[in-house]
Formats: structure tokens, C-alpha cells, sequence
């Protein structure tokens, strides 16, 4: 994605914005799939919803990133709601099914929308400046900036989640849902707050990406990777806590970053896919379980 | 836009021919999420995996792309019995089949799509056969032949699937296994062995429905992901594990999809199945023939 003609620093800042991005996906789907069991496999819809509200609005009515980010991340929260309440009243992989389903209509409404571009793609002007407070920023530094804040903002919700009442709430979903609504755990809401606040998370971390890019097309935004990625990172580092998503966006993401550029964006996608598998059936529970379990055994000894 | 008579019944002819095809697409997913309640995402990947061996193998041997996947059959058995025994060695023995089992089919499937990008590239391929080009008229109606011969093999292939399952001894074993597991085995029946033997079947359709579609329409890797959405819709529309019901909604799907083309143009056609999808789960999540 960032060419190798960029400045090393900026090359940088490049690279390190999609890692960051990474990290803000794979936490956002696991606060659904990792502590509730849900698997979403619709991220890249949830992403693109955040992505071309950006577009929408800077069409219509300019406003600053972070409220841009904010507007994303409610329209792809309300649309994580709509979903979750027509597929999760049943079985889970209803719910999985609908959500794949999904990212194929948003972009076929997406293609056929000529005010956002349709098939063909929208420019979006990106400043090369930024002023803050009389400082001169250079736009990417700023774009990097945000999506860092973002990136600990939804680490530390994820981590606060798991710890909460609520959290706990979800782990009995995973663990037993009949059990769980027959302990009195309301089980449909607790559902729905989760898919809300993950495909939020989704939409936030797409809203700042057509200022990165620069020029958005349908194919870009509903790109393959940020679907497998969001799954890939959360299962290679560990579902059940905050730092796998983390570990696994690091890890993952910065493996990608690096096969991107000295072979090709296609063997990437096959690293996640193979990572993917060997660990779900090697590891199943991820880097940070496998960690967890070391140092069990060293205390012991 | 000035939609004729004579437009509508060929785009209603055309639907039923479309949805003919779709059914024998979608048999195989009817077996495997249906019956055996795996939720196989990446089957639309192994229907494209045979339409390129069936590309491959007619077009370097010279015969016909339909007798080439009949005789791709077996190894797409064998494919599938592999598969069902990691699945269920990894995943349905430990009871983690609904977060990483579909994890592990979602992986299946990048994996199966990329390296068909990898190999062969992203340009469309197609086949050449007699029954591809000519078509023949009834009176208004114009029956293209490409259309016509897979949506015959694809009945044929439903219509043999119906027959196994509802009339021999190991087809009533795959509809019983989905249910109860424990009586098969007081029967001295394995389970797993039936599952086993059904997602092998379940994939071996893909050999065929591959080499249909390829007759259909050129293929490129990534045709699979519109056919996610397409086969599971049917799927739960129809009612999961009612073969019939499956032909009934692949018919229906089929027919929306042919008039939405024709009145609002071939780039709405995707957002059909979804719709469908949709007001099902809204509406009656058991599907039209579900039990």
C-alpha cells in the first residue's frame, strides 16, 4: 500500500498506521468473538460503513477527523445492532453466515451509489498540513497520532470490559449460553451491547482510512484482509484476553507489512490464512495462552 | 425502462434454469450445514477449486468439462473425508467447533482462493464444449443451451443425492446422526464414520457443481465469495436439512435474481440473496420446509 518511494520516516509512519489500524480491528472483533463466541466474519462491511461515512460526510458537510471518526464509528455501531438483533436471537452460526453475507450487499449498494463513488472510487482531499494550536503537523503524523489513540482507546475498553460485570456476563455466553439464560444472565442484550460496541470500534477504525489513501474505490475498502485479519490476529495471539488481539495485530501485522513489501500483498493473505489454521487446530490457545502456560510451569517447579 | 411481456417470462425461464444450478451448487451445503450441522463456509472455494480442474483437465485432454468432474469425483470424496477428520479430530471432539471450527473453514477458504490466485492468476477461464453457444426458441422463449445442459445435470445430481439419503441404509444413517447421535451408536452404527462419509459426499458435489459453473460463466478465484452468501441463503430459506426445500428456494433465489437483473440492471443481483436471507431470519428462521 505505501510505496517504497516514500521517505523512510514516512514510510514509517505508513506502515506503522496500518499495524495500528490492525490493532483496533482485531480488538474490536474479539471483544465479540473472543469473549462472547460469536464469530463475526463481516469486519471488512463494518470497516467500510466507517470508510464511506467519511466519504459521505466530506461531500456533504466537512468536519474534523475525530468528529468523522465519531459519526463512523455510531453508523457502523447502529448497523452491528440491526445485525445482531435479526441474526443472533439464534443459532450462532446464523449469525456468522449473516455477517459474511453482509460485506457482499454493502458493497454491492456501495457500487451502485454514484454519490459516494460507486464502482469507480472518491477522491478525498487530504491537507498536507495540519495547524494545531500554531504547530505546523505533517497530515500522516496526524493520521498516525489518531489511529495510536484509537488503538489504546479500544485496548483499554477491551481490557475494562473483560474485567466488568459485563464481560463476565459474556463469558458464560461463551461457556454455556442455555446455562447462562437459565442463571438469569440476559443473554439477548448482553449480545447486542457487544456487536454494538465491536462493530463500532470497526467503523472508527475505517473512518480516517480514505484521508490515508487518499482515493477510495469499493474493492479497497471492502478489501479481504481486514476480514481474515481481524480473525487471523485475535486467534494467533489468544482469544480470551485483551493482549492477544494486541499480539497478534503486532506480530501479524508487522510480518505482513514486511511480506508486502519484499514478496507480494497476495502471500500475504496466505500467511494469515495458514496462520489462521495452524493455530485454531496447533494452539488453540494462542501465543498468549501458550505464554501463560510457561510460566504456570516455571512457577511450579 | 419499457419491460416487455415477452422480457419477463424469458427473465422468469432464465431464473428457473439459473435456480436449477444453484440447487446442485447448493446440495452439498445442504448436507454438510444442514444435516451434519458443520458450517462449511469454504465449499464455495472447493466448487471453484473444480471448476478449475475441470478447466484444466478438458482443456488439456479434450473431453468434456462435465465428464471430467464425474471423474474427479472420488478424489473430491477422498478431499472431503480428509477434511471432516481434522475437523473433527481438532475441533468437534473438543467442542470448539462454533468459534474455531469456523475460524478454520474461514481460513480454508483464503487459503483454497489464494492459492488458485497464486497458480493460476486472476484472469477469467472458461471452457468450450458442443451445447455451449446455440440455443433454441419456444416461441417467445429463448433457451440458451448453456444454461439449459447444467441446470439438467444439476437435477440429476439433486435428484441421485434425494434418492441416497431418503432410500439406503447409510443416506437414513446421515439424516439420523444430525439428530441422535447416541441411538446410531446402540445401533452399532459409528457416528463419526457416517458424518464422515456424508462430508465426503458433500464435497464430491462440489467436482460437479464446479465444472456447471464453468460452464455458466467464466471463473476467476474470487467468483466464490458471491457464492457464500448465495448458498447459504438457499440453504436456510429452504429449511435446513430438506433437500426439497432446497430446490424449492434455489428456484425462487434463482428467479429474483434473473428479474432484478432484468428491471434494475446485473450489478443489484447480489444483494438478492441477502435480502432473501435477511427476511428469512426475520421472518421464519426455521426456512420455508424446515422441521
Amino acid at each position: 500500500m505505501a510505496g517504497a518511494h516514500y521517505l523512510n520516516a514516512d514510510y514509517f509512519y505508513y506502515a506503522s498506521y496500518i499495524i495500528l489500524q490492525y490493532i483496533v480491528l482485531a480488538t474490536a472483533w474479539n471483544i465479540l468473538g473472543g469473549y462472547c463466541g460469536y464469530v463475526n466474519f463481516g469486519s471488512a462491511a463494518f470497516f467500510a460503513i466507517g470508510a464511506y461515512a467519511t466519504v459521505f460526510m466530506s461531500k456533504t458537510l466537512p468536519l474534523p477527523l475525530p468528529l468523522l471518526i465519531l459519526i463512523g464509528g455510531a453508523a457502523s455501531g447502529i448497523a452491528g445492532l440491526a445485525m445482531g438483533y435479526l441474526a443472533l436471537r439464534l443459532r450462532g452460526s446464523f449469525f456468522a453466515i449473516a455477517t459474511l453475507a453482509l460485506a457482499v450487499v454493502l458493497q454491492t449498494f456501495v457500487v451502485n451509489w454514484d454519490y459516494v463513488g460507486g464502482s469507480r472510487g472518491a477522491y478525498v482531499i487530504r491537507p498536507d498540513n495540519l495547524e494545531v494550536a500554531g504547530f505546523q503537523i505533517n497530515y500522516i503524523e496526524y493520521l498516525f497520532g489518531i489511529m495510536m489513540g484509537l488503538g489504546l482507546v479500544s485496548v483499554i475498553a477491551a481490557r475494562a470490559i473483560e474485567r466488568s460485570r459485563f464481560g463476565y456476563g459474556l463469558a458464560t455466553i461463551r461457556d454455556d449460553e442455555l446455562a447462562a439464560e437459565a442463571c438469569g444472565v440476559p443473554t439477548l442484550r448482553l449480545k447486542l451491547i457487544a456487536t454494538t460496541i465491536s462493530g463500532a470500534f470497526m467503523g472508527m477504525a475505517g473512518a480516517p482510512f480514505p484521508l490515508y489513501i487518499g482515493y477510495l474505490q469499493p474493492s479497497s475498502a471492502f478489501g479481504l484482509e481486514y476480514a481474515l485479519n481481524s480473525i487471523a490476529m485475535p486467534m494467533v495471539g489468544g482469544t480470551t484476553s485483551w493482549a492477544g488481539p494486541l499480539v497478534g495485530a503486532l506480530l501479524l501485522g508487522s510480518a505482513q507489512q514486511y511480506v508486502t513489501v519484499t514478496i507480494s500483498s497476495a502471500a500475504n493473505l496466505l500467511i494469515s490464512g495458514i496462520m489462521l489454521i495452524a493455530f485454531v487446530i496447533i494452539a488453540p490457545r494462542g501465543l498468549v495462552g501458550i505464554a501463560e502456560a510457561l510460566f504456570r510451569r516455571r512457577d511450579r517447579s | 425502462m419499457d419491460i416487455t411481456y415477452d422480457l419477463l417470462i424469458n427473465a422468469i425461464v432464465g431464473g428457473l434454469l439459473l435456480g436449477g444450478f444453484y440447487a446442485a451448487v447448493t446440495a452439498g451445503v445442504s448436507i454438510s450445514f444442514g444435516m451434519l450441522d458443520i458450517v462449511n463456509i469454504a465449499h464455495p472455494a472447493f466448487i471453484i477449486l473444480g471448476s478449475y480442474i475441470a478447466f484444466f483437465v478438458s482443456s488439456s485432454i479434450g473431453i468434456d468439462p462435465i465428464i471430467a468432474s464425474i471423474v474427479m469425483l472420488p478424489v473430491f470424496y477422498v478431499l472431503g473425508l480428509l477434511i471432516y477428520q481434522i475437523y473433527y479430530l481438532s475441533f468437534e471432539r473438543r467442542g470448539q467447533e462454533s468459534l474455531r471450527g469456523l475460524a478454520f473453514f474461514f481460513g480454508l477458504l483464503f487459503i483454497t482462493e489464494v492459492a488458485l490466485i497464486l497458480s493460476f492468476g486472476v484472469d477469467y477461464r472458461y471452457v468450450e464444449a458442443a451445447y455451449i453457444g446455440p440455443s433454441f426458441h419456444l416461441g417467445v422463449v429463448e433457451v440458451p443451451l448453456r444454461m439449459l445442459v447444467p441446470c439438467l445435470v444439476a437435477l440429476g445430481v439433486f435428484a441421485a443425492i434425494e434418492l441416497f439419503i431418503s432410500r439406503t441404509f447409510t443416506g437414513r444413517a446421515i439424516l439420523a446422526v444430525s439428530q441422535d447421535p447416541l441411538a446410531l451408536k446402540l445401533l452399532a452404527i459409528d457416528p463419526i464414520r457416517i458424518k464422515r462419509i456424508a462430508f465426503g459426499i458433500s464435497i464430491a458435489t462440489a467436482a460437479i457443481a464446479g465444472a456447471l459453473l464453468i460452464i455458466i460463466q467464466p471463473v476467476e478465484p474470487s467468483v466464490d465469495r458471491e457464492y457464500v452468501g448465495r448458498v447459504f441463503a438457499i440453504c436456510v430459506l429452504g429449511g435446513l436439512g430438506s433437500m426439497a426445500g432446497t430446490l424449492i428456494a434455489a428456484m425462487l433465489l434463482g428467479v429474483a435474481e434473473s428479474l432484478t437483473s432484468t428491471l434494475y440492471g446485473p450489478s443489484w443481483s447480489p444483494a438478492v440473496s441477502f435480502g432473501f436471507l435477511l427476511i428469512t431470519l426475520a421472518v421464519r428462521p426455521a426456512g420455508l420446509l424446515g422441521r
